[in-house]
């Protein structure tokens, strides 16, 4: 079988630093990763891939660079890696990102095997918005299963499949048809690590590269600033709160006073709140 | 959709020919504010309110008219979530009742969703950022083109009536406003309890307008084989608790977490934590607060040795009245806390608890116990 996976080269966006004053982002020095999300649907592909057989292709989109995190894929036991890479994708939102990703994908099924999964991760740290997911499957009219944890069967005579998906207030056992897209859950399995000898062969692997042309993206207007519907017309930082915390003074008082003089000022604060733990503990 | 964000805005901004506002001839009959009901197994997720409020000073904004759309299988439950719909707020409501959407599947949504929205022409849709909502919005939205905006912490209406959408960016360290300028509809997602509850209020009605969605079983290629709903004793009400009590790694150990469970139980509260907690395994996932965990809106928030960083904080802004308990006075928690202590948490917990039992309904507890 033949499972591809996208995954999003991303700023380690936990020690991202904000200009105090121009309100830009200091990107010197960011280190960047995968997607830590699309780690979990490259195991899951993976796994498949052991069980049946086939071959896993990683695919991102982005600036030269990108390629480190393919780089990384491959450490991981991917067989192939795709960059997507064109100026004329710059400042895609996720509607041009997926109309560019889903271009690749067909042609990745035609230059390579035809595809019967496609994975993303649940979504990125930086773009936080899970629509890339649902948009490359609207776009290649694949059945869509989000939020999956498990991947309960595969039938590859069939084309059929089985997963658990994450659904509000329960989990959904859904059987559908292959090709489809899934997007998976965080926390569902544990990324693998790579033997010495696959990481050797990482080093040197050579990454497809495609521009816009090469990955058979015809509608150029779908890319990029054209192909973005929304507008991003200001960046700012969060404005803080005036007041600061009120600090209860403790000095030289023992716990069980400072949870007294503590309970006294909530209480007082919110007056109704006694009543209501009241009520709540009478039952 | 919403941008991975372009480094520098401005210099974005410049290229982008979407800046000016040119809405085409096609859209310019596109009106009214939709909120999309979210009925999964007979319940409303509350979110579908919250949008409701939120809504209704969007359309009041624009002069036009609040509808609520509700999808789901033909029976009372989706006939009374109609009914709701005016309760909290909406002039109108669209029904689409059909087997197929007994249970939420993409497909049949979708498409459905993406036929009312041909049909009646909507120039907002707004949505819930649950997993249904996001699911669904992701999907419509290709289908139509149109711009979506994910996980709205504010949403307005500028001068020339286009939706301002605000949400977080780069893990929260900055905030930014999209505009879908020249395509409708202009779509939003929202994550439970970023809004308020609006009031309900008795006694309103409204028109219905009923669709028919013509879609069968044998077109839809996705089967629901079983639903497992959660366990009670799993689910996390955390989101909607009026008190909750939270730990970080000030605690220092999974031990330790417990004094935070104990003091939930005395106050009848919910229990939660920041992320570092999650991913040392000591509280499950589904108990994170913060912006990739749950948005939180109690009365009361006690948060227990966290340092209050920025992706906490947006989680738990919303709380009436936020106690920190932290040893660093100048932890960024302080800039946000209505009240803080600088003690030991790890010490104090228990002494709280214990003061706790003691003062709220001291009798009864005697009672039960003896
Ligand atoms: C993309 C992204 C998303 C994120 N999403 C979230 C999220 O949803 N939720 C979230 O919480 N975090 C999130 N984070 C992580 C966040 O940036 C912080 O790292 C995290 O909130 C810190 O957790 P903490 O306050 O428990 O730990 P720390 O920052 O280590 O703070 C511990 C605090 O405990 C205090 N302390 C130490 N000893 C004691 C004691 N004995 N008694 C009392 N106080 C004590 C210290 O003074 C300190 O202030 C996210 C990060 C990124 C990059
Ligand atoms: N530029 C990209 N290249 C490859 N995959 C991407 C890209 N952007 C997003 N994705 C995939 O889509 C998922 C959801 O992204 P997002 O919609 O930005 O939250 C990610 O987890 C990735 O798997």
């Amino acid at each position: 079988m033949h499972l591809v996976v996208c995954i999003k080269q991303v700023p380690d966006s936990a020690q991202i630093r904000v200009h105090p004053v121009t309100n830009t982002i200091m990107r010197q020095g960011v280190p960047t990763i995968i997607n830590p999300y699309d780690l979990f649907a490259i195991e899951a592909a993976l796994r498949l891939r052991d069980k049946h057989g086939g071959k896993v292709t990683v695919l991102t989109m982005g600036p030269p660079m990108a390629e480190d995190s393919l780089r990384r894929a491959l450490t991981y036991g991917v067989d192939r890696a795709v960059l997507l890479t064109d100026r004329a994708f710059a400042g895609s939102d996720t509607l041009a990102t997926s109309y560019a990703l889903s271009q690749a994908i067909l042609k990745i099924g035609q230059t390579y095997e035809p595809v019967d999964i496609v994975f993303t991760g649940k979504q990125t740290i930086d773009g936080d918005t899970a629509q890339v997911g649902p948009g490359i499957a609207k776009r290649l009219d694949l059945q869509q299963l989000t939020y999956v944890s498990g991947v309960n069967e595969v039938n590859l005579e069939g084309k059929t499949i089985t997963v658990e998906r994450r659904a509000e207030g329960g989990v959904q056992i859904l059987k559908s048809n292959l090709p489809c897209l899934i997007t998976m859950l965080e926390g569902t399995n544990e990324i693998r690590r790579g033997s010495i000898d696959v990481a050797l062969a990482a080093a040197r692997a050579e990454i497809v590269t495609w521009n816009a042309a090469a990955a058979g993206v015809a509608e150029m207007g779908k890319c990029g600033l054209k192909g973005s519907p929304t507008v991003v017309k200001r960046v700012f930082a969060p404005s803080p709160r005036a007041d600061k915390a009120k600090i209860i003074d403790i000095g030289g008082l023992t716990p069980d006073a400072i949870a007294t003089k503590t309970l006294d000022e909530i209480f007082n604060r919110l007056p109704t709140i006694e009543k209501e733990l009241t009520a709540m503990a009478q039952g | 959709m919403t941008t991975t964000p372009a480094p520098k805005p401005a210099a974005a901004a410049g290229g982008r020919a979407g800046m000016k506002k040119e809405l085409p001839e096609k859209f310019r009959s596109y009106k009214h504010v939709w909120v999309f009901i979210e009925l999964e197994r007979g319940h409303v997720h509350p979110v579908s309110w919250e949008l409701m409020g939120e809504g209704r000073k969007l359309a009041d904004k624009l002069g036009v008219q609040l509808a609520g759309v509700v999808l789901g299988g033909a029976g009372e439950d989706t006939r009374a979530a109609v009914q709701e719909c005016y309760a909290y707020g909406a002039d109108v409501a669209y029904l689409v009742e059909s087997p197929v959407l007994a249970d939420y599947r993409n497909e049949p949504y979708s498409r459905c969703m993406m036929e009312l929205v041909n049909k009646f022409q909507p120039e907002i849709l707004l949505l819930g950022a649950t997993t249904l909502g996001r699911d669904l919005a992701g999907s419509v939205a290709t289908t139509l083109a149109t711009g979506l905006t994910a996980d709205c912490t504010e949403l307005a209406v500028d001068a020339d009536g286009s939706l301002a959408a605000t949400r977080p960016t780069f893990g929260g360290s900055l905030l930014c406003t999209i505009y879908t300028l020249n395509f409708r509809p202009q779509m939003a997602t929202v994550r439970p309890r970023v809004f308020s509850m609006p009031e309900r209020q008795e006694g309103k009605s409204g028109p219905v307008i009923e669709y028919e969605f013509k879609m069968i079983e044998d077109e839809i290629v996705t089967k629901l084989l079983q639903f497992i709903p959660d366990r009670d004793s799993n689910k996390s009400n955390l989101a909607y608790a009026d008190v909750v009590v939270a730990g970080g790694l000030g605690l220092g150990s999974a031990e330790n977490y417990q004094l935070v469970k104990d003091l939930a139980k005395a106050l009848g509260a919910e229990w939660g934590g920041s992320r570092p907690l999650v991913q040392r395994g000591w509280i499950p996932a589904d108990r994170q607060i913060g912006q990739t965990g749950k948005t939180i809106r109690p009365k009361l928030y006690i948060a227990a040795g966290i340092s209050g960083a920025i992706q906490h904080r947006v989680g738990v802004e919303g709380a009436d009245l936020i106690l920190a308990i932290n040893t660093d006075k100048n932890a960024p928690i302080m800039d946000f806390a209505h009240i803080g202590l600088i003690t030991d948490a790890v010490r104090f917990l228990p002494a709280l608890a214990k003061e706790v039992r003691q003062r709220i309904a001291p009798n009864t507890r005697s009672r039960l116990v003896g």
